[in-house]
């Protein structure tokens, strides 16, 4: 019993893990195909983590311990986070170790780590990249506890689990306080992957960069820990959606014939999620920086009516 | 503007544009200065050469409706002549450059910092004077001191971007002077592909120098090479047949609208609509392997040759260009409404890096940019030459300034140029192709100036008895704009100024030169 408890938690440790790339590719993949580009394929995340890791790795004369140290718990932050997650089963050993709230803690120690990095060296662009970052992570922060306090006021639980078997149990219907915190989580989801319009990920013009501003001066496998671990972030945001959202599928039980079962549905989510992704990022051109608080702000204010929508609705 | 207001000794010279030239001495240089400036007359270049007798002679051109080129002779071991910086602002650079390369001395210039010269070559040693080879090897270990100007205050901070991107673009230091994200001061720094043309280009025989024109600038490479045989053929008085100069037009519309389609798709890319690329990109890549068919090359470099040009175009060819127009036209006018309705996209553009029309005639914003701030000149029209000076050229142009208006001019040049097309293949007259020319013609001096996709690129060239290069100045708009771009930047924020310089799209090879 113990045994299966714990094998079923390294699956869903390692489904992340593993899934994460493909997410990532399929993402640049479906924005390739909506641009009339034939797209390097799915597996290309994977060939580049692959060509990084086997790179050496280049660190600057003024770069600190900090700096080396960082990618590692980037990347810690970002696994553990996929663990919280009920992406594959609720009853997991580690799921009732943290809540809603620890994840978003935990998600802001990624973003401590990432933002002294990038300054650790001293050049202007990584100062740059880390200010923006910070003015959007104080943003989004608050419009995620918003979203996740929306979603946690059916179970009346702040564990994710509790919050996914809330929603499971009930009737299929369509709930005013999830949509107005779906629409808020949708927001708060582009903003925080660096995704169009609030940041680009393809692009390489040094004054416009967030996220990649960041991680300019890494290299070899710091670089490769860096993009694994925002695509750990992209996937563990992704599997967060669909666990407060559309939780139907993810299985109840703890062994690993009922995670392999629940695979199948969170692989069809995670393709359509990547999809209406690649669409959305097609369809928008990105935001002038000073626009970036008003989207935040009405991902905050969506939140906060899905909120008072619950408490005067009661749905 | 009359040219007999200037009062001063000049004479017509041979052009198929009109083109006067005279010497001046000191006084007379500052005073037509002064006087063009009041009267809204324009710099187009300003360069240094050396004579055989080892004297100095300083050359500028202005357009006043005509052009007309001033010589200034120095007395033998002078190397002072009066600055006309103050004004017009794009002297500037063009002083420091002759001051790196030829160690001319502009008196009384408030910025005498080196420009070209990056202490490659020490501060004592002149390419271009006759002496010195170019080839001279130096220590590489020369001290850089550029001084930048300082911006001083609380919270006040810099930001230097370059010379070596992060992205694949050609080489340029900029450092931004910032509060938060609001740009202070932009100052550029360029030179960096300082590659010694005007010196290579006395190397070689005049009916030759035209392949090296054609590479000052790859994506300019038509306006280039005709920009130079232009100033040869006028030397030479050689007359072109009338198919050979349809046919340079046909290329050179074909370049512009190559390009303007290049940057309409990277000017969507760069406010993140990355589906604006990969569309447009398509197009250009469809008009480019066209060139590659029918003009030998994909930038139809060579094309165009001194006496005409390589290749003719068949009626086949001809229905294809005209099948292509019409393919180019239908997209783009779908592509444009796109563009037009898209409100993410039009909020990046509009109000941003705005260039007024009094800021851009005071610093001599030129060519596609200018017409967007609403100066309205192109060479097409102003001096123009056959087969344009047949056509009726409809000129666009905005008032506003910003980077939206830069984006107007270019979907409304791009019809133009289809259309002009379209014109110049329904009444291509039959005959030749080229000129039939001896190798070596009269030595002599003279001009040329074509409306390239950027502006007028001006030529100016001299060829000694044996039919040789003595020199060789080619000047590109980009001399004039890259100053305005400090200026567009002002008040914007940090991160609009890669669309800001996409939507000038400067060239620093031609620049640099």
């Amino acid at each position: 019993m113990t045994f299966t408890r714990a094998l079923s938690q390294v699956i869903s440790v390692v489904t992340p893990l593993a899934l994460a790339p493909l997410l990532l590719g399929w993402v640049n993949q479906v924005r390739a195909w909506l641009s009339n580009r034939r797209g390097p394929g799915i597996l290309q995340p994977y060939r580049m983590l692959h060509k990084l890791f086997n790179k050496d790795s280049v660190m600057a004369d003024s770069a600190s311990s900090l700096f080396r140290f960082a990618p590692y718990a980037i990347f810690g932050c970002m696994l553990l986070a996929n663990a919280i997650i009920p992406t594959l089963s609720t009853d997991l050993p580690l799921a009732s170790a943290a809540d809603a709230i620890a994840l978003v803690g935990l998600l802001a120690l990624a973003r401590v780590f990432i933002s002294l990095a990038a300054m650790d060296i001293g050049t202007a662009f990584g100062t740059l990249g880390a200010r923006r970052e910070m003015l959007v992570g104080f943003l989004a922060e608050p419009a995620l506890l918003t979203v996740l306090f929306s979603a946690s006021l059916n179970g009346k639980s702040t564990a994710l689990a509790t919050i996914v078997e809330a929603v499971v149990h009930r009737d299929f219907a369509i709930y005013p306080s999830l949509v107005f915190a779906g629409m808020a989580f949708t927001l708060v989801y582009l903003a925080e992957n660096s995704r169009v319009p609030v940041d680009n990920p393809s692009t390489h013009l040094e004054l416009t960069m967030i996220h990649e501003a960041m991680i300019l001066e890494y290299s070899g496998r710091h670089l490769a820990l860096m993009e694994w671990a925002a695509a750990l972030k992209l996937f563990a945001y992704s599997t967060l959606g669909i666990a407060l959202f559309l939780p139907w599928g993810i299985g109840q039980r703890a062994t690993p014939s009922s995670l392999l079962f629940s695979l199948p549905s969170l692989a069809l989510k995670l393709v359509v999620i990547g999809a209406v992704l690649a669409l959305v990022e097609t369809f928008s051109a990105k935001l002038r920086i000073f626009r970036v608080p008003e989207f935040l702000a009405t991902a905050f204010l969506l939140g906060v009516i899905g909120m008072l929508t619950h408490i005067l609705l009661g749905a | 503007m009359d040219i007999a207001n200037l009062e001063l000794d000049v004479s017509a010279m041979p052009a198929e544009f009109t083109l006067f030239r005279g010497e001046v001495s000191s006084d007379e240089w500052s005073t037509a200065a002064f006087a063009i400036a009041e009267d809204h007359g324009r710099l187009v270049s300003l360069w240094g050469n050396q004579r055989g007798d080892g004297t100095f002679v300083l050359s500028s051109v202005y357009d006043i409706g005509a052009l007309i080129w001033l010589d200034l002779p120095l007395a033998k071991g002078s190397i002072s002549y009066p600055d006309i910086s103050g004004l017009f602002p794009s002297a500037n650079r063009l002083q420091r450059a002759v001051g790196d390369l030829l160690g001319l001395e502009a008196a009384g210039a408030a910025d005498s910092r080196p420009w070209l010269n990056h202490r490659m070559w020490p501060a004592d040693y002149f390419p271009l004077r006759k002496a010195n080879s170019g080839k001279e090897e130096f220590a590489d270990d020369l001290a850089d001191d550029y001084q930048f100007v300082q911006v001083l205050g609380d919270g006040v901070h810099e930001i230097a971007v370059g010379p070596v991107h992060a992205g694949i673009i050609e080489p340029g230091h900029f450092r931004f002077s910032v509060v938060g994200e609001k740009t202070l001061r932009l100052e550029e720094r360029l030179g960096y592909t300082h590659k010694g043309v005007d010196k290579a280009f006395e190397q070689l025989f005049a009916v030759d120098g035209y392949r090296l024109a054609g590479r000052m600038s790859g994506d300019s490479t038509v306006a280039y090479a005709w920009s130079y045989c232009m100033s040869l053929e006028n030397i030479w008085n050689w007359k072109l047949p009338e198919r050979a100069t349809w046919l340079r037009a046909i290329a050179l519309e074909r370049e512009r609208i190559a390009n303007h389609l290049g940057d309409l798709g990277a000017l969507g890319n760069d406010a993140g609509f990355a589906f604006g690329l990969s569309q447009f990109m398509r197009l250009k890549e469809d008009v480019l392997r066209l060139n590659k068919k029918l003009f030998s090359h994909r930038f139809m470099m060579d094309y165009i040759c001194p006496g005409g040009v390589e290749r003719d175009v068949d009626a086949d060819g001809l229905a294809v260009i005209l099948a292509q127009c019409a393919v180019v036209e239908e997209e783009v006018r779908t592509l444009q409404k796109i563009y037009d309705d898209h409100s993410g996209l039009q909020d990046r553009f509009m109000t941003t890096g705005i260039v007024t029309f009094d800021v851009a005639t005071k610093l001599g914003l030129t060519g596609m940019a200018g017409r967007a701030s609403g100066i309205i000149h192109d060479v097409r029209i102003d001096a123009s030459c056959a087969p344009y000076s047949k056509m009726d050229v409809h000129v666009s142009s905005r008032e506003t300034g910003d980077v939206c208006a830069r984006v107007d001019v270019r979907f409304d040049e791009l019809f133009e140029s289809l259309r002009l097309i379209r014109n110049l293949i329904g009444n291509l007259p039959m005959g030749a192709i080229r000129t039939e020319y001896v190798e070596r013609g009269p030595e002599g001096s003279g001009a040329g100036w074509i409306e390239g996709w950027r502006g007028g690129i001006f030529t100016a060239l001299y060829v000694d008895s044996k039919g040789q290069i003595s020199r060789c100045h080619v000047h590109d708009p980009s001399w004039q704009n890259w100053p305005v771009i400090e200026y567009a930047v002002i008040g914007d924020i940090v991160p609009d100024f890669p669309l800001i310089n996409k939507s000038f799209n400067l060239s620093y090879s031609g620049h640099d030169r």
